[in-house]
């Protein structure tokens, strides 16, 4: 069973979105360990080596996730998660801005995929199954 | 007349208790210096002496039972993989089950660490990574460091359950002693205690209790039943939640001032008292203990020196009290007595800072953060802000003439106000130092332990 360590990164508290995420991919059979909601970096790392997860999925809904995703791939590159795939989405930059710029922007940090505003979970599962190579 | 006598090996001083079962009463209560380097029985036929000059007539015993943290007690080292998790979980087993943590590793060891391991004469390894499921790579390499050095500590392994075929394997190859229990950690941030717990109390019964000559007194005593703190953890979470129709006290905290820790526990679970607070990190025990090895009265008293600033050394100066005198003094002659008025001010000075520095290591924090919904908190650690009883233990508290002074430290919060201490408890106190010996009673007879102990701890 893959594991995928989800949760809303920074000082963001939304907590519904990342309910259903986590109901969603337990229902099609991942292993979802969920550091819920203002979780540092180093939570979603932590948690990943713990679990040997294939994937960490982060959400941030309140503008600020450029700031807190920053330098993320690096941590994980000096935690040993050489492998682990990130995936990103949500409102995770301020204002309304040009989404393909914004996708450039997070890929360049480091990012696998980054996801536009409103989109469902239910979206993503295609490319997850299609990264992870099932469960 | 069915009687008991407990016996506490202590690293200074042993410690008995006679009890009358049916009477539900002390009968007396005596103690003498632990002669462990000579001989352990010297110690405790002193006090036995002591004890039956006391009661005035010899005493037929039904029961000899006793607990031990004498000759450095129970000493561990926990590994684990993540720092804050695993390696973390594993610590708090360790303490729980009464052992001196001498060292915590995290993620691949090297052959340095080994040798650490080696030089620190650790009794019992617990070795723990992974939640079940998760990594496993982590916990196998360290089992083969383990497997291929010479030491002879028995190995409790208690991580990743999926890696335990290939450990047992590893470690039956080498010739280990060891013992494979439940993961530690099963989930992320999720605590399991009691498995690799109760290994180790039984390996401290089985092992260590003779590695340290205590058997030896075991002609006199008929068995060596537990580690001293963890025998302390049994009566204070019997105090707490009680048993039956007996009610316990609801929530409370415990400080024991010995003469080489400083050890706390709680008995709470700690969760968030406030409304914008989030709990973060690592699930927290009930019964929660901490020890300080650098904070006691006598063989550490010179880290508790460490502890205060240079201006607190003056302030005290002006009042004619020399700490790093008084400090020396106490670690130079172990068997120091307090006499004087003097003696007995620097020993409330020492104890009250000892409680103060404890308590801030064992309770949780509060760090805010700013949301676009305002101010939230982190809280890392147990709220004990609504702990309903406070209670002092060990030797300096319980001589002292102002013991309520002293447990006060443990609750100041004027220069630490993001710490979670309790805001108002009432103060207890174990005046007549029962509570080792009630966690052993409580072995047999928990209700009879549990009224004894309401009994016996003293309103101040």
């Amino acid at each position: 069973m893959k594991t995928i360590v989800i949760g809303v990164i920074g000082a963001d508290v939304h907590a519904v979105g990342n309910k259903i995420i986590e109901y969603t991919l337990n229902k099609e059979g991942y292993n979802v360990v969920n550091v819920g909601v203002l979780s540092s970096q180093e939570d979603f790392i932590n948690a990943a080596i713990e679990t040997s997860a294939s994937l960490i999925m982060v959400s941030s809904l309140y503008g600020q996730g450029e700031l807190d995703c920053r330098g993320m791939r690096d941590k994980c590159e000096e935690s040993g998660l050489d492998q682990i795939l990130l995936y990103v989405g949500g409102n995770i930059v301020i204002g309304k801005q040009d989404f393909t710029e914004v996708e450039k922007r997070f890929k360049e940090m480091g990012f696998n995929r980054v996801y536009p505003p409103g989109i469902k979970i239910e979206d993503v599962l295609s490319t997850i199954k299609q990264d992870l190579g099932g469960n | 007349m069915k009687t008991y006598l407990l016996v506490d090996f202590g690293s200074t001083f042993t410690k008995l208790t006679a009890v009358d079962l049916e009477k539900e009463e002390i009968i007396a209560t005596a103690k003498a210096i632990t002669t462990v380097e000579k001989n352990i029985i010297l110690g405790y036929q002193k006090a036995y002496d002591k004890l039956i000059a006391k009661i005035g007539h010899d005493m037929n015993f039904d029961k000899i039972t006793a607990c031990s943290s004498a000759a450095g007690g129970l000493k561990m080292v926990a590994i684990g993989l993540v720092e804050e998790l695993t390696t973390e979980a594993a610590r708090r087993v360790c303490l729980g089950a009464g052992a001196k943590v001498e060292l915590v590793l995290s993620h691949n060891i090297n052959h340095h660490e080994v040798d650490q391991i080696k030089e620190k004469n650790i009794d019992i390894i617990l070795l723990a990574g992974g939640a079940n499921g998760g990594n496993k790579e982590c916990v196998i390499h360290n089992a083969k460091q383990l497997a291929k050095s010479d030491i002879k500590a028995p190995i409790v392994f208690a991580g990743n359950k999926d890696a335990t075929d290939e450990i047992e394997e590893i470690l039956t190859a080498a010739k280990k002693e060891f013992f494979i229990c439940e993961n530690v950690m099963p989930r992320l941030n999720v605590l399991n205690i009691t498995s690799a717990k109760d290994t180790i109390k039984d390996i401290f019964v089985k092992n260590i209790i003779e590695a340290k000559g205590i058997k030896k007194v075991e002609k006199l005593v008929n068995e060596v039943v537990l580690p001293t703190p963890n025998a302390v953890l049994m009566a204070a979470e019997l105090l707490s939640n009680g048993f039956g129709d007996e009610t316990g006290l609801g929530d409370l905290m415990l400080a024991d001032v010995g003469g080489a820790t400083t050890d706390i526990y709680s008995m709470s679970s700690g969760l968030p008292t406030q409304m914008n607070a989030i709990l973060s990190g690592l699930e927290e025990p009930y019964a929660k203990r901490t020890v300080e090895g650098d904070l006691g009265m006598r063989y550490s008293s010179l880290g508790i020196l460490e502890t205060f600033s240079a201006s607190e050394i003056s302030y005290y100066k002006s009042k004619n009290v020399d700490l790093s005198f008084e400090a020396h003094k106490r670690h130079d002659d172990i068997e120091f007595i307090s006499s004087t008025d003097a003696d007995y001010v620097a020993d409330d000075i020492f104890a009250g800072k000892c409680i103060d520095i404890a308590t801030t290591r064992h309770v949780g924090t509060l760090k805010g953060v700013y949301t676009p919904m305002g101010v939230m908190y982190y809280q890392i650690g147990k709220d004990l802000t609504q702990t309903q009883y406070f209670i002092g233990t060990g030797g300096v508290v319980i001589s002292s003439k102002d013991p309520v002074a002293i447990l006060k430290n443990g609750i100041t919060i004027a220069s630490k106000p993001m710490e979670l201490r309790p805001r108002n408890p009432e103060y207890l106190l174990d005046k007549t130092y029962i509570l080792s010996a009630m966690g052993l009673l409580s072995i047999d007879y928990p209700e009879i332990a549990l009224r004894i102990m309401k009994k016996y701890m003293i309103k101040l």
